[in-house]
């Protein structure tokens, strides 16, 4: 390289601006929060990711030999609270929206830097409590806290889970509350609406259905937590209560708490799409409403959780009907990634591979949620293991994919460095397999009959359930990769420059790693995004 | 500075007909007029102490999200519980 | 004066996102009431006449006191802002002094209320004591009824400190005809927790008063 580039260690960039835990525990860089959160979601994945190892290793033999029934339901409980409120919630907006947002819109910082370390700090207390509740023997209800069992009978730490969960809740409205205001405000000259990246757009559907939503679930845990501590009866039915209001309060949340786990990674997926195949996306105004349809259209369906429930017949048609209608903006955008895909110039990088495998996955799990909208089928898969195929196929082989592409592609503009590519490529191609093998069979396992939250299970159904761990064990290690290479190239891997993708976008057009500042000088916006050479139509 | 007192006096006459209203027997309407005048209240609140008049159409859509979404809440679960029972189950079910 | 704070280009763009952050953290406190809402108005359909009869224990005179003392407070309020907007830093200060006794008025009422109810059995929970029929949906609405005000009690509370530090910082000069942004939001807090007020006094006090 030129001696007249500024290297890694003798520029001033956010990293190296201050140094001490004050400078990163006080902090009000966008950028520096991004990482705090990245450090403890990434623990919680593990932790997650440690329960679910329990469950699978369980799961190997047909009777119920490795745990006691109470201790399963413990180690479900855990891993779906830990995976759904601490990994997947804030997982791409936490990490990537917070580092993003403001340099993909030309800003200096979000709207509310203080707000912004705030919710850090209510995330991390939201965690120990969340914590605490698991080394005093965990909870026992499942991460839905259906009622009167979570209310009345179970005799497990659900208060403590509660707060975490209701704490951590407060954490998600902030973030989502300085992303919309961020987005509304501050975008530089020239940056209008319909020139963000559809990366901004999905974050910002994303906001509004956390402000819009989260409130619900916490005034309902909250009233949970309310019964057991004084012992009234708001859903036990022996004191005149209506267990299927609980049902309602939690998944009018709940659900479109499934988008605010993958819109952002929808987001991420445009964005790798057209930098790895260096072409600008198709139908760039469909993939960009399409968001806010969802966003909006997710508030319409959370009766599809309670077909078998006993809510009323009229209920149950107009919640499957509106529930086909959701998935139309999800096809819009898989069909809309393709066609960006078809003749572009495609690299298979790590954060493409990932990307192709969200696409592929996505709509696989995007799918089999219509065959459980269809009340037909669903009567007989509810609760098996066909549904929890049908989510770990979205949340696994959709967020969590698109998660690892977008770190694998703005790592070198977060840390400065490149990581090892052709190892991340193994990586990719490992989790791939190991995720197919794991969660594929559990399809076979539901239609068949296999219920769900069982620690033992009839005897047919051990072929496929060994099939399942062992592609457990290989995503395990497709997971680990990264944690281990990433780390590494932190100190060995080579200097990134401000560019190494050639992409269009500003974040790209500053420094790797950016000033604090995010800009030297403010940008001024000109062109649409993704303005890639090769002619595609535009819409 | 007018203006506030003039709405003031209008908010505390409503309050009076709706406590007033309460006491005559009107059957179903009764809670209908309560929350109808409540939402009066509400909106001249909004759009006189709130400012909300001459704020930006941006804050006048956020406000009205906040009720729409509410609504939306409450027709689809009244999508169930009012409607229980009205459609009949399939005859195969009912032969259990 | 405040400094403009590092992220924002100028004061106009820092009031324009002060504004719309305050409105979206409403709409979220929307939310939150209107679930609670919702838990009630499912079991008052569901219980209307024994609801009416526990409404009926509820003290109506002192739930109109307390509603009239609200609204009075957001009047003076808004006068308040008012004179931040004009600049009258004395005016201001007084108007938020006045604006907390009204809360804290209110606040006491309600005190006197939950005494009131307690001292009656009227608290949920094992003490409850009913002498109509329908015990357990009885207790239902009292339920609702220290939840729901309760949480609005909260966030008086919440609005009366809120007002302390506004006042002690208009005391200390801290604002003027171009920089009032922290009152204007704090008005826009109390506002919203008076209408929060607004729709519960009925929906609680007002149930089946014909009978």
């Amino acid at each position: 390289m030129s001696t007249e580039q500024p290297t890694w260690f003798t520029r001033e960039h956010y990293l190296n601006a201050s140094f001490g835990w004050r400078s990163w525990l006080l902090t009000t860089d966008h950028k520096r929060v991004a990482l705090l959160y990245l450090m403890t979601i990434t623990v919680f994945f593990f932790l997650g990711g440690a329960f679910a190892t329990m469950i699978r290793l369980e799961l190997l033999t047909p009777a119920g030999d490795l745990f006691q029934a109470e201790t399963y339901n413990k180690l479900f409980s855990m891993h779906g609270i830990i995976m759904v409120f601490f990994f997947l919630i804030p997982s791409i907006p936490a990490v990537l929206g917070n580092f993003l947002v403001p340099m993909m819109i030309g800003a200096r910082d979000l709207a509310f830097p203080k707000l912004n370390l705030l919710s850090w700090y209510l995330f991390v207390a939201g965690g120990v409590f969340v914590l605490w509740s698991i080394v005093a023997g965990g909870v026992d209800t499942g991460w839905t806290f259906y009622t009167p069992y979570s209310s009345m009978f179970s005799n497990t730490n659900v208060v403590l889970a509660i707060l975490g969960i209701f704490i951590a809740g407060f954490s998600s409205i902030l973030t989502g509350l300085n992303f919309i205001v961020t987005i509304h405000k501050m975008r530089a000259p020239g940056m209008t609406w319909f020139r963000l990246p559809l990366f901004i757009w999905a974050h910002y559907a994303t906001a509004v259905i956390m402000v819009l939503g989260t409130p619900v679930i916490a005034i309902t845990l909250a009233l949970v937590a309310l019964e057991r501590v004084w012992g009234v009866g708001i859903f036990d039915p022996a004191l005149g209560g209506d267990p299927l209001l609980f049902q309602h309060l939690f998944w009018f949340y709940s659900h479109p708490a499934v988008y605010i786990m993958i819109l952002p990674g929808m987001g991420v997926v445009s964005e790798l799409v057209t930098t790895h195949a260096r072409k600008r996306i198709f139908g760039y105004s469909f993939v960009a409403f399409s968001s806010i349809a969802i966003a909006v259209i997710s508030f319409l369906v959370w009766g599809h959780h309670m077909f078998v429930s006993g809510q009323s017949q009229f209920a149950n048609l107009m919640f499957s009907l509106l529930s086909f209608l959701v998935a139309i903006p999800s096809a819009v955008k898989v069909f809309n990634w393709t066609a960006t895909l078809y003749r572009g110039s495609i690299s298979f990088s790590a954060p493409m591979l990932y990307a192709m495998g969200f696409i592929g996955l996505f709509t696989m799990g995007g799918l089999t949620g219509l065959f459980l909208a269809a009340i037909a089928v669903d009567i007989h898969v509810h609760d098996t293991y066909f549904v929890v195929a049908h989510f770990h196929y979205i949340m696994v082989g959709g967020t969590i994919m698109a998660y690892l592409g977008g770190i694998h592609n703005w790592w070198p503009k977060l840390t400065g460095r490149m990581y090892p590519e052709t190892w991340a490529r193994v990586a990719a191609v490992i989790v791939f397999a190991g995720f197919n093998l794991t969660f594929f069979p559990q399809f076979i396992l539901g239609y068949l009959g296999m219920p769900r939250r069982y620690h033992a299970y009839a005897e047919e159904f051990q072929v496929l359930n060994v099939m399942s761990t062992a592609g457990a064990s290989i995503l395990a290690l497709g997971y680990l990769l990264p944690f281990v290479y990433l780390i590494w190239s932190l100190k060995y891997g080579p200097e990134a420059g401000t560019n190494p993708w050639e992409a269009k976008g500003l974040e790209w057009q500053t420094l790797s790693p950016p000033p604090t500042e995010n800009f030297e000088e403010m940008p001024e916006v000109s062109e649409a995004a993704y303005n890639y050479g090769s002619p595609s139509p535009s819409i | 500075m007018r203006i506030y007192v003039l709405v003031w006096v209008l908010l505390l006459l409503l309050l009076g007909i709706t406590v007033s209203a309460a006491y005559i027997p009107l059957g179903k309407l009764n809670p209908v007029l309560a929350v109808g005048i409540a939402a009066t209240k509400a909106a001249l609140i909004a759009a006189y102490f709130m400012h909300l008049r001459s704020t930006a159409r941006l804050i006048w859509i956020v406000a009205t999200a906040g009720v729409v979404w509410l609504a939306i809440m409450f027709t689809l679960t009244a999508g169930d519980y009012f409607m229980r029972g009205y459609l009949p189950k399939p005859t195969v079910w009912q032969q259990r | 004066m405040e400094a403009r704070a590092h992220q924002f280009e100028d004061a106009e763009q820092q009031q324009d996102a002060a504004t719309l952050g305050m409105w979206v953290f409403l709409t979220t406190e929307v939310l939150f009431f209107g679930a609670l809402l919702l838990g009630y108005s499912v079991y008052r359909r569901a219980f209307p006449s024994t609801f009416g009869e526990a409404s009926r224990h509820l003290d109506i005179v002192l739930g109109t006191v307390n509603t009239a003392v609200l609204l009075c407070s957001s009047l003076t309020m808004a006068f308040g802002v008012y004179q931040a907007q004009q600049g009258n830093n004395r005016a201001l200060v007084r108007y938020l002094l006045l604006t907390m006794f009204l809360g804290s008025l209110f606040l006491g009422i309600k005190f006197y209320e939950y005494y009131e109810k307690y001292s009656e059995g009227l608290l949920p929970g094992s003490a409850f004591v009913w002498h109509g029929s329908d015990t357990a949906h009885a207790s239902i609405f009292f339920l609702f009824y220290f939840i729901l005000t309760g949480m609005h009690a909260l966030h008086m509370i919440v609005g009366v400190c809120l007002l302390l530090v506004l006042a002690i910082r208009g005391r200390l000069g801290r604002f003027s005809a171009s920089y009032y942004t922290p009152l204007e939001m704090g008005g826009l807090y109390w506002h919203f927790v008076d209408i929060v007020w607004v729709f519960l006094f009925p929906l609680l006090y007002l149930v089946d008063r014909s009978s």
